[in-house]
């Protein structure tokens, strides 16, 4: 295995996919708005609305409690009402959301590199060189699969500032992030960027343009948002063993859509598309 | 010396169509080969089967002694291909063009910087080297994708239509480029073209195509002697000297078949073209006035019609 020519064709693949506003346009906005725009919202809004529409969202929210596992539902014992509602808000509720992005980064990367070089027509030049298919392979998944979990670290890190920061005045001290993000970060987030590039090798070959497999592929979104509805509607809370076991879920795909993406990823049926 | 390319009933099927059937030839180090043929004929399959970009249906390749279905990389290492379209990385620049495809190549990290530069320097591209390549203009692409395709150096050069869609200038440039890699560097090169000029110009011996199937094979001598045995001569007396008179003093000379006289000129068809020099001799022995031999050339133009006409 040639690892310079694959860090080659990573880097050359990102090089590419930077001048692609299509690309780096939502790599910029989204992590804004879920790391900043999103905790600030939700920590400040219950500081300066009156207290009883807190009061009545917190309605809610009781009913909501009642459905969560006894360790979730300690950590609510004792908080004032603002402290419940902006623990719940940005400890719980916000949580699925960033899953959104690994799978976001890495089909967007991934559309622009795996469709995007045939869409340019640079693909037969590259099918000359003389690396093998697998090293081809490589060179472009990891060039989304890296910057998927290192911008979605990064957004963890500034999300968890700026909730400790933002809530410092309501808790006095730092209490974010909570036992659940730590698996989430670690462990869920490299499989879904790995489901979302594997699913668009699979689906770069039934398309023309980057923008029909990024639409294709982005629909994978699905999944999280089923996470998302399941957390607010309090039929899955997403605590430490429910991560790992939807983590296992997303590895065991990865690995049966990974073995599909490099048996279908080989020059002849490359070239048959160009 | 061993050949370079050898090729054996090579086939190449997409469903119905016999993209490659059954082809059989040999390219010799140093060599100008051409593929000719129209679109269609089954050039840039071969050119793909032979760098292992595509298996073979049938038949066997092998290249540097090596088969490139099997070993694609290691024959890959060893060849520079200029594909139809220049392919190249328009957001990026020449340079990082041809860093890129240095690096896959396996040019070691010390030498990549004085050969990406040396190479620029050759095409002349030095002076825009760091310009993104959707500002070049389509000869400096094609100019670019040669520098590419030569990067790392590889002792077998494929060039599938190189001059296709440029103008006649920049073709005039890029085909003076590729005289000199042969003629003076020694560069062995495979031409895949349907241009009969450029391959009358570059080429030591072609294979004339026609749907995948090899029609011909040669020189351009070697090719018209199979199809024309005999050959023609034209020779064109002084002024006032009978052409007719003069006829009559070879009509009988061995190796000639027929004369025809007209004016001050003589059209004598020969058997080969060794008897010219006799027909000469024979003339001026009887002092008959000679301004110039001119023996008919057959282009590859007229080989290649001769050939498309025979096959249909």
């Amino acid at each position: 295995m040639n690892w310079r020519s694959i860090w080659a064709i990573a880097q050359k693949d990102l090089k590419e996919a930077r001048q692609n506003k299509a690309a780096w346009g939502p790599a910029v906005v989204v992590p804004l708005i879920f790391a900043v725009a999103m905790p600030i919202l939700f920590i400040v809004l219950p500081q300066v609305i009156p207290v009883e529409d807190v009061q009545r969202e917190l309605g809610d929210l009781d009913a909501l409690m009642r459905n969560m596992p006894p360790a979730f539902q300690a950590l609510f014992d004792g908080k004032s009402l603002e402290q419940t509602f902006v623990l719940y808000a940005a400890g719980f509720m916000l949580a699925p959301m960033f899953l959104i992005m690994p799978l976001m980064f890495s089909t967007v990367v991934g559309s622009d590199s795996f469709v995007g070089e045939r869409e340019r027509k640079t693909l037969e030049a590259l099918l000359y060189a003389p690396t093998s298919d697998l090293e081809l392979f490589l060179g472009k998944a990891l060039a989304a699969i890296l910057p998927a979990i290192g911008l979605s670290w990064i957004t963890y890190a500034v999300y968890i500032v700026v909730v400790d920061a933002a809530s410092y005045p309501l808790f006095g001290r730092i209490w974010f992030p909570l036992a659940t993000w730590w698996p989430m970060m670690f462990w869920l987030t490299p499989a879904l960027a790995v489901l979302g590039i594997s699913a668009t090798v699979l689906i770069s070959s039934r398309v023309k343009t980057f923008m029909e497999a990024y639409q294709l592929s982005a629909s994978l979104v699905v999944l999280v948002l089923a996470l998302v509805i399941g957390q607010v509607s309090g039929v899955l809370f997403l605590g430490v063993g429910t991560v790992m076991i939807i983590g296992l879920f997303v590895w065991l795909a990865d690995a049966l859509l990974l073995y599909l993406s490099v048996k279908k990823f080989n020059r002849s049926s490359l070239i048959a598309k160009l | 010396m061993t050949n370079i390319v050898e090729v054996e009933g090579l086939e190449r099927v997409f469903g119905a169509n016999r993209a490659v059937d059954g082809m059989t030839f040999h390219v010799k180090p140093g060599e100008v080969f051409g593929l000719l043929g129209p679109n269609g004929a089954g050039k840039t399959t071969t050119v793909r089967l032979l760098n292992g970009i595509l298996p073979p249906s049938g038949g066997s390749a092998r290249v540097f002694g090596l088969d490139p279905a099997s070993d694609g990389p290691r024959v890959r290492q060893k060849t520079g291909v200029l594909t139809e379209t220049p392919a190249l990385y328009e957001r990026l620049s020449a340079y990082e063009n041809l860093a890129f495809f240095a690096t896959l190549a396996g040019v070691p990290e010390a030498d990549l910087k004085p050969r990406v530069l040396e190479m620029l320097a050759f095409f002349g591209l030095q002076d825009r080297a760091k310009d993104k390549v959707e500002t070049y203009s389509k000869g400096m692409k094609q100019r670019l994708a040669l520098a590419r395709a030569l990067i790392h150096k590889p002792p077998l050069l494929f060039l599938d239509e190189p001059t296709s869609g440029l103008d006649p200038e920049a073709a005039q440039h890029v085909n003076a480029l590729i005289a000199d890699l042969g003629r003076q560097n020694g560069q062995t090169i495979l031409l895949a073209t349907h241009n009969l000029l450029e391959a009358q110009r570059l080429c030591d011996r072609v294979a004339v195509l026609n749907k995948g199937r090899i029609l011909a094979l040669g020189s351009l001598k070697e090719l018209a002697r199979k199809l024309w045995p005999v050959t023609w001569v034209d020779i064109r007396l002084f002024e006032g000297a009978s052409a007719e008179s003069a006829s009559a003093r070879i009509q009988a000379l061995g190796g000639v078949r027929h004369v025809q006289a007209e004016k001050e000129t003589l059209a004598v068809q020969v058997e080969a073209e060794e008897i010219i020099p006799q027909v000469v001799a024979a003339l001026a022995r009887e002092n008959v006035p000679i301004l110039k031999v001119i023996p008919r050339d057959y282009t590859l133009e007229d080989i290649y019609f001769a050939l498309q006409a025979g096959e249909k």
